[in-house]
């Protein structure tokens, strides 16, 4: 599903990569933490991903597209297929939940209702039946959040990027982050996430790559979180 | 996209920026005025020299027997035969699309038309004292000069009279009125641009949020352009409708004010008004489009 071959990233602002030569291979389905200390490399593995930054050097396949010859204007349909959640949620405040979830699958044009049943469903999904006419003002961090997840999911992408997601919650819900996150790893979503959060990722026993300086210093199926910082 | 979504986000847009959408507007409208009151100015100064030229006319006076100026006391009257050769040479030149010819009796009939009112004048007028003359319409009457220097000085020809005098210095004075105009509706388009784009920009980063959530889930460029690129259409064409009203104005104004005064004016009529505001509006449409869209690109990097 995502394929990381020798990739190199190099800020043209920077003398060090911010990822070097890194190799690893993402199968479909599967539910894996990036770690690494501040600075080591992850968001910009996620970046490549998306296509918001390309590769300096080396191979970045995702969803079967080498992202490195992929036009521009066909980026907008790779990111349909990836969904996307950061630290600071990214709610647009004046719109309520249900708008906010509605907004991403109305910017690609589907009909009104399609969008009467997917949105529900996916607020469902991230327990938030029942708040959908509220603005994001009115939430918790962690409510703010799945509205978030649900915005990245209601598209039915068959990947999700999450970077530092529990970033600005408590332990209590980040765990209910942690939940919604591998209910959608279950229905066949591969989900990658960057994470400092040690107690999360050793609770989860999923694969850890860990990076360090940009390297890959380990890639561990169902790992802990292994350092401290 | 579905046209209710992407009214109600363009309404959001308008209704959140509102001192900056009325920023444009009014830029837009003072911009569109100077175009429409320039466009109107060369309208009517068009209006004006085709009016005029239609009354160009060469006048060529033709020596008489009493024939006082002095390239007649030469050549003496006109034989048959030169009148009729100077009649076939003009009707020759490419230049000329008529000829007519006014007898002694007919110019002495028209003069004492024209003077009824002063009979001293026409009382001490005999005829023969009119000359007679050929009066040639012209094809293309910027050309009376190529008629005039032709037949100026043939024998038999008294003078040549094309209204060069006159019509030269009014038409120079007409032709920098126009150009002024239209130098003036230039500067307001180029202000208008400028602006339509700064404030687009601003547009732009007041929506950042939205953009960049449109790129993250993968809208089109064109999904992410379109309200702004609607933004400008209906500012331009808010824009464009007031500076409209503005030169329904000026049109109502100078047929209520000036027309009266110049009867034998060619004035503008309502068609060409209706013409210029029709331009007006799709300028101000297409304008503040393209400012946007070239903004947008810019600075969205879309
Ligand atoms: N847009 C950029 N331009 C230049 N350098 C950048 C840019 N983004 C990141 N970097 C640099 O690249 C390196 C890796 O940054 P990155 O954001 O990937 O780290 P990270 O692992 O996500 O860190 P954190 O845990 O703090 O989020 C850093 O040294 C950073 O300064
Ligand atoms: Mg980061």
């Amino acid at each position: 599903m995502i394929s990381f071959e020798d990739v190199t990233k190099l800020y043209p602002t920077q003398t060090r990569p911010a990822l070097q030569n890194v190799s690893v291979e993402v199968e479909k389905g599967e539910f894996i933490f990036l770690v690494g200390a501040s600075g080591s490399g992850k968001s910009t593995f996620l970046r490549l991903v998306l296509r918001e930054e390309r590769a300096t050097g080396g191979d970045v396949h995702v969803a079967g597209k080498d992202l490195s010859r992929l036009s521009s204007w066909k980026v907008p349909q790779l990111r349909r297929q990836i969904g996307c959640v950061f630290q600071d949620f990214r709610l647009l405040p004046n719109k309520n939940v249900r708008e906010n979830v509605a907004f991403a699958l109305e910017v690609l044009g589907k009909n009104r209702k399609l969008i009467n049943r997917w949105v529900p469903e996916t607020l469902e999904l991230v327990g938030l039946d029942g708040k959908a006419e509220r603005l994001p003002d009115e939430l918790s961090g962690g409510e703010q959040q799945r509205v978030a997840i649900a915005r990245a999911f209601v598209n039915r992408p068959m990947i999700l990027l999450a970077d530092e997601p529990t970033g600005n919650l408590d332990p209590a819900t980040s765990i209910g982050i942690m939940k919604i996150l591998d209910r959608i790893n279950r229905t066949g979503t591969t989900v990658v996430m960057a994470t400092h959060d040690a107690a999360i990722v050793d609770s989860m026993r999923k694969r850890v790559v860990e990076l360090e300086f940009g390297k890959v210093v380990r890639d561990q199926s169902r790992g802990v979180y292994g350092y401290s910082s | 996209m579905r046209l209710s979504f992407i009214f109600s986000e363009m309404w959001i847009g308008l209704r959140r920026n509102v001192t900056m959408t009325l920023g444009v507007l009014v830029t837009t409208a003072v911009a569109l005025t100077l175009l429409g009151v320039g466009l109107f100015i060369w309208a009517q100064v068009n209006s004006m020299q085709d009016f005029w030229y239609n009354k160009v006319e060469v006048t060529v006076y033709l020596c008489g027997k009493q024939t006082q100026t002095s390239t007649c006391q030469q050549s003496g009257a006109i034989t048959p035969q030169q009148q009729s050769q100077l009649k076939s040479q003009l009707e020759s030149m490419p230049q000329v699309q008529h000829v007519y010819y006014e007898s002694e009796a007919q110019a002495y009939q028209r003069f004492r038309d024209q003077f009824k009112t002063s009979p001293v004048l026409v009382e001490n007028t005999r005829e023969g004292e009119v000359p007679a003359s050929f009066r040639v319409k012209l094809k293309d009457p910027t050309k009376y000069a190529v008629v005039t220097s032709a037949v100026q000085g043939r024998p038999g020809v008294s003078t040549v009279y094309d209204f060069r005098a006159v019509l030269g210095k009014f038409f120079n004075i007409l032709n920098s009125v126009r150009n002024g105009a239209l130098l003036l509706a230039g500067f307001g388009l180029l202000a208008a641009l400028l602006l339509i784009g700064n404030t687009i920009r601003l547009a732009a980063f007041s929506r950042r949020r939205e953009t960049g959530i449109m790129r993250l889930v993968g809208a089109s460029n064109f999904a992410i352009q379109m309200p702004f690129l609607m933004e400008g259409a209906i500012t331009g064409f808010l824009g464009g409708a007031v500076a409209s009203s503005a030169v329904y104005g000026l049109k109502a104004l100078v047929d209520w004010k000036i027309r009266p005064a110049f009867l034998t004016f060619a004035f503008l009529g309502w068609g060409s008004v209706h013409l210029i505001v029709v331009v007006l509006l799709v300028v101000g449409v297409l304008l503040s489009m393209l400012s946007s869209f070239f903004t947008i690109r810019r600075y969205l990097h879309v």
